[in-house]
């Protein structure tokens, strides 16, 4: 171990970074199947929307021909592609959460030991969780399936790459709260901040037309909400379309929330070391 | 130490760092070495600057001001070389209590680019070194404080770092798991042939032998060989000199 070059550090090589990535997904993966209430709760919020919300909307809320449909749509149908989004949005705003806990804990610490670089490393953690919440779109789809929610066959496969961008977007967004927060407690203020106001100030419980009728400025907030786009890009895709506009936006804004979480995670000019509170809690 | 060790780069070198959290310094011009084989102790008692300390040099904070290398690979210039030869047992639990073991292992090595392949008989090898060869499928959650620790220190020498950092590692364990985890460690001098940076505000946990490093209030106070210390100060042991430098009475013995 010890001998004449143990000194020269040999690099990390391709396949490394593979087995890397492969361990960081599959970590997620076993930590989501190990925690059941995580998956029946995430799958549960969805469906409570769904059978509850949509049942009791349905006769309130008309939903016109709007493209990407061609024929009046029930509003169960209307919201399904908002309540993927919104799984993504809650699995995205829970990851930022266990990295805050593991931050507390030293598994984030555990994580950023490791010496492959920094944005490898947090980019692999956004994958791994985007893909538990491709699964957890999939799981709530099937059930949707039985109450007469259905796309044409290709909708189910056009969604993968759109659900990957919005999940990374997400994530990352997530990723970057993630830095900025110090403490768990302050997940709540996520909730009434963050999740609540995007989920809301969106097309995925109403086509934007009708908030344009009330309010031109909400409208105008839903219009640059990235969250609209995540829906509408969903949205589209399930039909076999895009919407070019919202792959632009959320293409883009992933861009940007990725590069802010990196820069954020980066020792020498993250937050992290800045917020000036005192020695890290671990 | 050995002729061989003082060819060889320090398996630690801390020059000259400083860290501030805002207006309050933490560190202030902190310098130290550990060599290969050897056995450091960090003492300092709480709020010496020791959590700091270990968030510069596993790069969790950015070194603003001095040098931390690791073998003599600068830690913010050739991070990965650096944090490649450190294996690190953080003071908090760093362990996944969902998932077993050897779950938790073979995620740690993939951290490294250690494939499933050669983690899994890594992971035995390393669970018997700590006895804990019977619990590889155990789930976390099901060990004690001490046996969470053993696998802690097995995970961080999974992919066989040449330098282990360990912070108030026996905090919260009872009197046997602490002399348990202390043997082991000590033990991996001769085994592993790494150098040790151990840091504790316990002085029981300091030996003739070691080296020490006292912190107090973000400096150095003294450092050297413990028997040196000892020494110069004419006393029986560590604790009367630590007491005299830090200005504290009554300090944990």
């Amino acid at each position: 171990m010890s001998g004449p070059d143990a000194n020269a550090w040999r690099g990390l090589t391709l396949t490394q970074y593979v087995i890397c990535l492969k361990g960081i997904v599959w970590r997620e993966g076993l930590r989501f199947v190990h925690q059941r209430e995580r998956f029946v709760s995430a799958l549960v919020r969805p469906l409570v929307w769904l059978f509850i919300f949509a049942a009791g909307f349905r006769q309130v809320l008309g939903v016109s021909i709007i493209p990407p449909y061609d024929t009046y749509v029930l509003y169960e149908v209307y919201i399904t592609p908002g309540l993927m989004a919104m799984i993504q949005l809650f699995n995205g705003m829970q990851s930022s959460l266990t990295m805050v806990y593991d931050r507390e804990t030293g598994g984030m610490r555990t994580l950023l030991v490791s010496p492959f670089p920094r944005w490898f490393l947090l980019s692999s953690k956004l994958l791994a969780g985007t893909i538990v919440s491709i699964l957890q779109v999939y799981a709530y789809l099937v059930i949707a399936y039985f109450w007469e929610i259905e796309a044409p066959p290709v909708g189910y496969v056009a969604i993968i790459p759109a659900l990957m961008l919005s999940g990374l977007m997400l994530g990352a967004l997530g990723m970057l709260i993630s830095s900025l927060i110090k403490q768990l407690e302050n997940f709540s203020g996520v909730m009434n901040f963050v999740i609540f106001p995007m989920f809301f100030a969106s097309s995925a419980l109403y086509p934007l037309w009708r908030v344009k009728e009330s309010s031109p400025f909400l409208y105008w907030v839903c219009e640059i909400n990235p969250f609209t786009h995540a829906t509408e890009l969903i949205r589209f895709a399930f039909y076999g379309q895009i919407s070019w506009v919202s792959l632009a936006v959320v293409t883009g804004c992933m861009i940007v929330f990725l590069t802010g979480a990196v820069l954020a995670y980066d020792p020498s000019r993250g937050f992290l070391a800045r917020r000036g509170g005192g020695p890290p809690a671990a | 130490m050995n002729e061989n060790s003082q060819l060889l780069p320090p398996a630690l070198e801390v020059e000259g760092v400083s860290h501030s959290y805002g207006a309050r310094r933490a560190l202030n011009d902190v310098g130290f070495k550990v060599a290969p084989s050897s056995f450091t102790v960090l003492l300092g008692l709480n709020g010496a600057g020791k959590s700091t300390l270990y968030a510069l040099i596993t790069r969790l904070y950015a070194t603003r001001q001095g040098r931390i290398s690791i073998y003599g690979h600068d830690i913010s210039r050739e991070p990965s070389a650096a944090l490649g030869q450190l294996g690190v047992v953080f003071q908090s639990r760093a362990l996944d209590v969902d998932i077993s073991v050897e779950q938790n292992l073979i995620y740690h090595a993939a951290l490294h680019g250690i494939g499933r392949r050669e983690a899994i008989p890594r992971a035995r090898a390393a669970l018997v070194r700590v006895d804990l060869a019977d619990r590889l499928n155990e789930r976390v959650s099901k060990l004690s404080g001490g046996q969470m620790r053993r696998v802690e220190i097995a995970r961080a020498l999974l992919h066989r770092p040449r330098l282990l950092l360990l912070d108030e590692p026996t905090v919260g364990l009872d009197v046997n798991a602490r002399a348990g985890i202390l043997k082991h460690v000590r033990g991996l001098l001769d085994s592993e042939r790494i150098g040790v940076l151990w840091a504790t505000h316990l002085i029981d946990e300091a030996r003739p032998g070691d080296h020490v490093v006292i912190l107090h209030h973000g400096r150095v106070l003294a450092y050297g060989p413990i028997d040196d210390l000892v020494a110069r100060s004419g006393e029986r042991d560590l604790g009367a000199p630590f007491a005299k430098l830090t200005g504290e009475t009554g300090v944990a013995a």
